[in-house]
């Protein structure tokens, strides 16, 4: 059983190398075979040359892709390569390693082809600003009124994918904001979807990519992409 | 002929020469020049036809001439900015998988450079 751990990472020099070395750490102390992949962003900073003296596959981007073609790139690179399992992890170090066995967990044992790790159904952690909540709040609506199936923390990154989902997303990942859209991709697709509570922590260093005024075009834009993803999905199915 | 006419078939000329040569040397590509030619080419017709506007806005119930003008530019308008926005789109999308491409051949190039 092959597992990728995908890093998407783009200015994250101060971060990154714990964020790697966490899960490195983690994968010894467990009998799961492990390969960390961090997807280089087309960094501005160090993050290019850290990340090639890390024990992991450094993939460079030449032009900068957003978080979501980022994150495509590690699935492709799974794909080809034939892992199992995919897990996302974000290159701030929001997400502790220690978490993995609960997604992989749910993911072998139970049979979920999608396992989202979040953090409000344990309620434990880091919480995130009164702003962020809201707009979660706001997206968990909308994917239960548009696929009835709800996620209460659709804007995690912490999460599991399998084979048959890795089939699926090297063709189509969304691109600028992808998490709460590509719910709707997989429960449209008849994909298992499960939520398991973890820890998560603040950022370590590191902006967001989602800026504070930029809040009011993340969520007409992803309300627009989940829609018109939603239609697409739907139509060329014809169901 | 009035000196407005002369001004408008003088510039609408060089404006079609202008696109042509364009297209020659190769900075712009034929199937985006295809509208450029059309829209000069009817300005060119006007500029020579005078009394067409006229003609024209009689036979589709404009009362007033300019406002065809308007009207028709602005729809052309329209759809051209729509047109790019296209090509926009999908050179994104094309550049995206480019890059994709790029960063797993380079991977891939340096992991056989290491063996």
């Amino acid at each position: 059983m092959k597992i990728a751990v995908i890093v998407p990472a783009y200015n994250e020099e101060n971060a990154i190398a714990s964020v790697v070395s966490d899960i490195n750490n983690y994968a010894k102390s467990t009998a799961l075979k492990i390969t960390v992949i961090v997807v280089n962003d087309c960094s501005t900073d160090n993050t290019k040359n850290i990340i090639a003296t890390l024990h992991c596959i450094a993939l460079n981007l030449p032009i900068n892709l957003g978080i979501g073609g980022a994150v495509q790139t590690g699935y492709k690179y799974a794909y080809e390569n034939n892992f199992d399992y995919a897990i996302q992890i974000d290159g701030d170090g929001q997400h502790p390693a220690s978490e993995i066995s609960k997604l992989v967990d749910a993911a072998v044992h139970e049979g979920y082809d999608v396992v989202i790790g979040s953090r409000f159904i344990a309620k434990e952690g880091f919480q995130s600003s009164a702003i962020r909540r809201f707009g979660i709040q706001y997206f968990k609506w909308l994917n239960r009124f548009l696929v009835n199936i709800t996620i209460h923390d659709c804007t995690s990154g912490y999460r599991l994918i399998n084979r048959k989902v890795l089939k699926i997303v090297n063709n189509y990942y969304p691109d600028e904001y992808p998490e709460p859209e590509s719910i709707i991709v997989y429960s449209l697709n008849h994909l298992k979807i499960k939520e398991v509570p973890v820890i998560m922590k603040e950022r370590q260093g590191g902006v967001s990519s989602i800026g504070t005024f930029s809040s009011f075009y993340y969520m007409l834009k992803v309300t627009l992409a989940i829609l018109f993803t939603f239609m697409r999905i739907k139509f060329k199915k014809g169901n | 002929m009035e000196k407005i006419q002369i001004i408008s078939i003088g510039l609408s000329l060089i404006f079609l020469l202008f696109v042509i040569r364009l297209i020659i040397s190769g900075k712009l590509r034929e199937e985006y020049s295809i509208v450029w030619i059309i829209s000069t080419t009817i300005l060119v017709v006007f500029s020579f036809w005078r009394k067409g506007l006229d003609v024209v806005s009689h036979i589709m119930g404009i009362y007033s001439p300019p406002n065809l003008v308007f009207t028709v530019a602005i729809f052309m308008i329209f759809i051209y900015l729509l047109h790019l926005s296209l090509i926009v789109s999908k050179l994104q999308s094309q550049n995206k998988q480019m890059g994709q491409e790029f960063a797993l051949l380079k991977q891939k190039l340096e992991k056989n450079k290491d063996e």
